[in-house]
């Protein structure tokens, strides 16, 4: 399919009449192309309102099930909280231990380098990550990457930030160090900097024990990296100060 | 960014949606349970739109809002709504769950659904009357017949566009574009921001 006809599909990607092959196309295409996922955003809110004017009074019986059944149904981590936490039930396979990866991490940081991945003790890491969960994963390869290069910078308040970039993989990934919790109600939320112009790059929260996130999307032309206090669930532009602004290694 | 609006009563007063789902990211079960008060009669009417069968559409909404329950963490304001992000879970689980019925029984269920057009009237008669309703009812009459048609074979019944482009015995390309053309006519009618 050509790039032109790619860009017909936003409406039938945004009321899910794709098929699978297609779908799979449309959502790589739209990794890249930042109108169609505007429109598709629009679309989509577009489709909601449809379904709002075929609104039901739902059964009380209803929301008495889905209550019991929350009292007792799991709760996943935020996307951007690569790391699965140790602590839960059966059912999730092997958490990994933050201790384990984050000595790795320290010790990647404090050599300049990843090449300490290589250590038996990360690779088992490495490969537990890879077990429990993809998005780990993607980090792992972010952070063993060949071109990775590592930048530590200083936040507001003591804490350190150390930024992982790979060009090769187009990936960034954020480590954090002895930053506080964010006040109630709001979050941190990662931004690329495209040349001055702040690009939402997911969220992170120190104490669901996400202290290491891969940055949602690409890393493009972005110059580098910054860190506000947002409301919970993020915003579209920062709202507030950066607490942190971190340049990428040249390219 | 805009809310969505609350149909078949008054507007809930306190939290906003993100606000509530950021509480219940962190497992606050009595913020759940108010916005389940807000999202639950749109998810099942749009679920029930899709698969019809009650039993069936309530298994799937009960599906979706544990869904909400599990993956409140995931939600990103910067990617829309509270309300879009929920009922475009819900339109997804509903689709996937026609589709794989519609394989075993393809060729009743394409009758079928030929005698179920147009959906949009037949599913409101079940609808409390609301200003949103309206508002979208008048939106869709500014479509043409064919963006018309091809919005909700592919929304309210679920279908993929192959489907629709048989059911109307149109080019696969014209389904494509009226489905986009369509749905950004809507999205001017209705004055949708994203
Ligand atoms: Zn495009």
């Amino acid at each position: 399919m050509t790039t032109a006809d790619l860009h017909t599909l936003t409406g039938a990607y945004a009321l899910h009449a794709l098929e699978p092959g297609e779908r799979a196309e449309f959502e790589r295409h739209l990794a890249v192309c930042p109108a169609c996922a505007q429109e598709v955003r629009e679309l989509a809110a577009t489709a909601a309102r449809l379904a709002q004017a075929v609104a039901v009074r739902p059964p009380p019986a209803l929301k008495q099930r889905v209550l019991r059944r929350i009292a007792t149904e799991r709760q996943e981590p935020p996307r951007v909280a690569p790391l699965p936490r140790s602590g839960g039930g059966a059912g999730r396979g092997r958490a990994l231990s933050r201790f384990s990866l984050a000595a790795c991490l320290a010790a990647a940081v404090t050599f300049g380098g990843i090449a300490v991945w290589q250590h038996q003790e990360a690779q088992d890491a490495r490969r537990r990550a890879q077990e429990t969960h993809q998005r780990a994963e993607e980090l792992a390869t972010v952070l063993a990457a060949p071109d990775a290069e590592v930048v530590t910078g200083k936040l507001t308040g003591g804490a350190s930030g150390t930024v992982v970039v790979s060009r090769g993989r187009n990936r960034a990934a954020f480590i954090a160090s002895g930053m506080p919790k964010p006040p109630a109600g709001k979050v941190y939320q990662l931004w690329y900097d495209d040349g001055g112009t702040m690009r939402p790059a997911g969220l992170m929260d120190p104490s669901a024990g996400s202290d290491t996130v891969l940055l949602a999307g690409r890393v493009g032309s972005a110059s580098g990296m910054g860190i506000t206090v947002e409301p919970s669930g993020g915003s579209p532009r920062p709202t507030s100060e950066p607490v942190a602004l971190m340049n990428f290694p040249a390219a | 960014m805009k809310e969505a609006v609350y149909i078949g009563g008054p507007a809930p007063v306190g939290p906003d949606l993100p606000e509530l789902l950021g509480r219940v990211a962190k497992g606050d079960q009595d913020a759940f349970a108010r916005v389940y008060d807000r999202v639950c009669g749109p998810v099942l009417g749009l679920v029930r739109s899709v698969l019809r069968d009650p039993a069936q559409s309530e298994e799937v909404a009960q599906e979706v809002l544990l869904e909400v329950w599990r993956s409140a963490a995931r939600y990103e304001r910067a990617r829309g709504s509270v309300m879009t992000w929920v009922l475009t879970l819900a339109h997804r689980r509903a689709v996937d769950r026609v589709r794989s019925a519609q394989a075993s029984s393809d060729r009743e269920h394409r009758a079928a659904l030929l005698e179920r057009t147009p959906a949009f009237d037949e599913v409101t008669e079940e609808v409390e009357a609301g200003l949103e309703r309206e508002q979208v009812r008048r939106c869709l009459r500014t479509l043409t017949e064919l963006q018309h048609q091809s919005v909700t074979l592919a929304y309210y019944q679920g279908l993929a566009y192959r489907e629709v482009a048989e059911l109307l015995a149109v080019p696969l390309g014209t389904v494509k574009t009226r489905l986009r053309d369509g749905l950004i006519r809507l999205r001017d009618c209705l004055g949708v921001e994203a």
